[in-house]
């Protein structure tokens, strides 16, 4: 199989998308004549056109909001954001509109899009740049969020994405754009709502969703390595719909879990996942349920200090080894 | 003067003379009975909403409640030109428009009663009436909010080539927001068949035009500043609304370029029912007057009167039957039932919604269950 990076997988999903369905279209600041500001996008205006993939001014209420307006009219957009940061200026038509309008209308109308981009912190570019906002849209029934660790995933998740009839948040991370890993070639899909197994242990159990399962997983090695504790890593890969059957499983062998999450801990996706722990695997536990998140500030500038301001293989061991 | 009228002086001014108007061609090939029905859609409104305010003032409709009358004519004229294309989206002051585009006053009264029955199967309330198979887009509760949807709405119809033009409406007080100005610079930029039309009746809830914005008296100037073409009408006078919207929506159609309208209006009630102010930041002699000699419909009425196609006994019997319609949507609304605890959670999710196998893939809800 093929070794890819990350965003060359996503950059497949969208010319197998592109090229299967008119009605799909990419549309954002710099997506197309730029390539990208991450050239996630490359080569896709050179190749489908001007209609198809679309520059836009620096305008992120109006073309969200454009973007529902034309997933209503059954066309399928895939917008993307510089950053998930930016949603901020046009959040109103990512919660209201597109999170609200099937509700409100009593099921007459339904929002087929995708609102993609990194949601990351790590790059020493302050704390405006550096926002993990799928715990807020996962909060607002109505939308879905996604938030794929590898290549593999990043592709199966989009293409499932695009073609989801729903409106789907796509949580990619600047900081794995470049990782890569074996994709198939031509088209598959990884329906949401299924969470995969990264790394198979007896001992432990580690939860984690986007870049944080990487970080689970160097974690797992070393954990096993000196300390021979065997740690299974759950990757969510989607957080809503949350495979929930996937977690309490993992539990029911393990019996302890650490929660990773480079979201910050008050009401984030480690939160949730928590309280459903408490709620449905109680019985099972031999420990509290711990959280390692990113620490509760602003994400910092400084270089060695956003490195430990987001989780790290040290903190998640020293608090897996509290469990023993 | 008061402030409101001398910006409507000011308007019939600038606007075309009604003269002009009656003999634009869209006018003339008006027929009588499009011209009676355009008068009767416009009691409908008024009666469906004064029926609407007698029950809200008994409790059986909460919340908000922004009545539309006054402004009747905007909506039909609008609704007569549309092509069966055309697309239309507005804001929460959206009862005129539904019933306009030919929702049932029984849909929209249940809606508002909070019934299963509702066009939104009681999910929306007032401020969110869609219908999509009218091509009528809602409804909506975020001061400009709708916007960017309208611009999606043109963006939709240019992408699939349908020779069609989206209509957004908005407030004088929803000019102001920021995602207005980014949808007027993308519909000129990207040349959409975007047809803005400024509902202007003068005021954002208790806040005077004066007190709202920079440019006085033309809020379509605006549209200067984006090189898209603007216009005002003025909505007292019906075939004036008829032609100044026409040509904006035929340019959209045949040239794919954007349109900014103003039409200047007047709202006789409070900015919504629950506006206990209604009556403190205008005097009573300045909704008088509009009352007296600006009401769109009356205005029609004479119109017609004068071209001999009504009588009075005729008009008794428009205006009769757009209150037995509206009271018997009443008796409707009360007859249906609530809608299901269950239904809570239906409408949420297409895919959860059709059970197709991405609806029944994980957990889509956390909460407890009814
Ligand atoms: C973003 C936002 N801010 C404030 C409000 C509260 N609000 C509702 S309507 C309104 C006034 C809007 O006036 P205008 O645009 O002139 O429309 P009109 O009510 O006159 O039809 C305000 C302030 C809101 N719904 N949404
Ligand atoms: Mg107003």
């Amino acid at each position: 199989m093929p070794v890819i990076d990350y965003k060359t997988a996503l950059n497949q999903a969208f010319a197998e998308e592109l090229t299967r369905d008119e009605s799909v279209f990419l549309i954002g600041e710099e997506v197309a004549q730029y390539n990208g500001a991450y050239k996630v996008t490359k080569g896709l205006w050179e190749r489908f056109g001007s209609k198809r993939v679309i520059d836009t001014p620096i305008s992120e209420a109006a073309f969200l909001g454009l973007g529902v307006g034309a997933a209503m009219m059954g066309l399928r957009p895939v917008v993307e954001l510089m950053f998930w940061s930016f949603a901020y200026v046009g959040f109103d038509q990512i919660i209201n509109n597109a999170g609200c309008v099937r509700y409100m209308s009593g099921g007459l109308i339904n929002v087929p899009m995708v609102i993609r981009g990194p949601a990351n912190g790590g790059t020493n570019v302050g704390a405006t740049h550096s926002h993990t906002p799928e715990n807020f849209l996962a909060n607002t029934p109505g939308l879905k969020v996604v938030a794929p660790a590898t290549p593999y995933d990043a592709k199966g998740l989009m293409i499932a994405s695009i073609r989801d009839n729903d409106t789907v948040c796509f949580m990619e991370n600047t900081l794995l754009y470049g990782e890569t890993g074996e994709v198939p070639e031509g088209s598959y899909t990884i329906p949401l709502g299924v969470a995969d197994i990264k790394r198979e242990g007896t001992d432990v159990s580690f939860v984690a969703h986007g870049r944080a399962v990487l970080t689970a997983l160097a974690a797992a090695e070393r954990l096993e390595a000196e300390h021979g504790i065997s740690a299974e890593v759950v990757d969510l890969r989607s957080i809503r719909p949350l495979d929930e059957e996937t977690i309490l499983h993992s539990i029911a062998k393990t019996h302890r879990v650490v929660l990773i999450d480079e979201n910050k801990p008050f009401c984030g996706v480690s939160a949730q996942i928590a309280a459903m722990i408490a709620e449905k695997a109680f019985d099972q536990l031999d420990a509290p349920v711990l959280r390692v998140t990113a620490l509760d500030a602003p994400a910092i500038y400084s270089m060695p200090l956003e490195k430990i301001q987001l989780p790290t293989s040290e903190r998640i061991i020293a608090k897996a080894l509290t469990l023993f | 003067m008061t402030t409101a009228d001398s910006t409507q002086a000011e308007k019939s001014k600038k606007s075309t003379s009604s003269c002009v108007s009656t003999q634009a061609v869209i006018n003339l090939t008006l027929t009588p009975e499009q011209k009676i029905k355009a008068l009767a859609d416009m009691w409908r409104i008024r009666r469906f909403e004064q029926q609407a305010l007698k029950f809200y003032n008994q409790d059986k409709i909460a919340g908000f409640l922004h009545l539309y009358i006054g402004q009747e004519s905007i909506a039909v004229a609008a609704a007569s030109l549309m092509n069966g294309q055309d697309e239309m989206i507005t804001a929460y002051r959206d009862h005129g428009h539904a019933l306009a585009v030919g929702m049932s006053m029984e849909e929209c009264m249940a809606e508002l009663f909070g019934k299963a029955t509702g066009c939104s199967k009681g999910k929306g309330g007032s401020m969110h009436f869609f219908a999509p198979d009218k091509h009528y887009w809602g409804g909506h509760g975020i001061v400009g909010g709708q916007v960017p949807l309208g611009l999606g709405l043109a963006f939709a119809l240019k992408y699939k080539k349908i020779p069609a033009c989206a209509l957004c409406f908005l407030g004088d007080g929803a000019v102001n927001q920021g995602p207005v100005s980014e949808s007027l610079n993308f519909a000129s930029l990207f040349e959409l068949p975007l047809v803005i039309i400024i509902e202007n009746n003068g005021y954002s809830m208790g806040t005077s035009l004066e007190r709202s914005s920079s440019i006085q008296h033309y809020l379509a100037q605006r549209a200067e500043g984006f090189d898209m073409a603007w216009g005002l009408a003025n909505g007292s006078n019906y075939y004036e609304l008829r032609a100044k919207l026409h040509e904006a929506m035929e340019r959209a159609r045949s040239e794919s370029k954007p349109f900014l309208l103003e039409v200047a209006t007047y709202r006789y009630y409070g900015h919504s029912i629950a506006d206990a102010n209604a009556k403190k930041y205008r005097s009573a002699e300045e909704i008088e007057n509009y009352k007296a000699n600006h009401d769109p419909i009356i205005l029609w009425q004479k119109q017609l009167l004068e071209e001999k196609l009504l009588t009075e006994e005729s008009i008794t019997a428009i205006d009769e039957a757009a209150k037995k319609e509206a009271a018997a949507s009443v008796a409707f609304a009360e007859a249906s039932p609530w809608p299901d605890p269950e239904s809570i959670f239906s409408d949420v999710y297409y895919e959860v919604d059709q059970d197709s196998e991405a609806g029944r893939t994980g957990a889509h809800f956390f909460s407890d269950r009814v």
